[in-house]
């Protein structure tokens, strides 16, 4: 059966989204190897060790600029993750500097904020009711 | 000519009213909120393109601002192009009960 077991991020800066992704957001280094130019740097949650991983990619293709800046222009999150409590997250995140573009909003079934994850993306938190 | 015709064109669609609701309830939003606010809250299933076109509309009659911070664009709503409309037709004050 097929399943996810890696999903990624385009980072501009493979040390400092290291450093964004377990010091703020709360996630664990779980694989750092040498890959030509670049490191297989992934990122899991504390909470599933062993679930899926996070790659951080580098975006130095020239595609993935231009991409990124639009997504960002119009407030487009370029993925999604799961938070307990969307509002307590927002309170603890703005507490160490991250800059939200959309703060905690109630969509019905869904909470979410939108942050900026320094490294050119922006990432949607969310908490299902 | 009508010099107000950008005005009554803009304030004349239920979905650039919706807009210029949701700004008012929060202002300084994404394009990305704003289609988000549509779509769940008021289940209007208009595409990107045409929210982001709607928004021209309503920038073109002043009742919408762009500004952009850093590397996002927020949308702030400006309601005083609507004071032409009571400055063209006075709404007189309610007289108290006798």
């Amino acid at each position: 059966m097929i399943r996810i077991n890696v999903t990624s991020v385009f980072v501009d800066d493979q040390a400092k989204a290291l450093a964004f992704y377990t010091e703020k957001l709360g996630f664990t280094k779980k694989t750092d190897v040498p890959a030509g130019e670049a490191r297989w740097l992934t990122v899991v949650s504390p909470a599933d060790p062993d679930g899926v991983e996070l790659l951080l990619e580098p975006d130095g293709h020239p595609a993935a600029g231009p991409f990124k800046e639009a997504l960002v222009a119009d407030g487009i999150p370029f993925t999604q993750f799961a938070v307990d409590d969307v509002h307590a997250e927002v309170e603890r995140l703005k507490g160490l500097g991250v800059q939200f573009t959309q703060d905690a909003t109630d969509f019905g079934p869904v909470v979410t904020a939108v942050l900026d994850d320094t490294c050119g993306n922006l990432i949607q938190i969310a908490t299902m009711k | 000519m009508d010099a107000d015709a950008d005005l009554y064109k803009a304030i004349g669609d239920a979905t650039r009213r919706t807009i210029l609701d949701e700004l008012t309830d929060r202002d300084g939003q994404t394009l990305f909120e704003l289609c988000g606010r549509l779509t769940v809250k008021h289940g209007l299933a208009s595409s990107r393109q045409a929210v982001s076109q709607h928004l021209a509309v309503l920038e073109q009659a002043g009742l919408v601002h762009t500004r952009r911070q850093g590397r996002y664009k927020f949308h702030h709503v400006d309601t005083s192009p609507l004071r032409s409309i009571v400055d063209r037709w006075h709404i007189d004050r309610e007289e108290p009960n006798p």
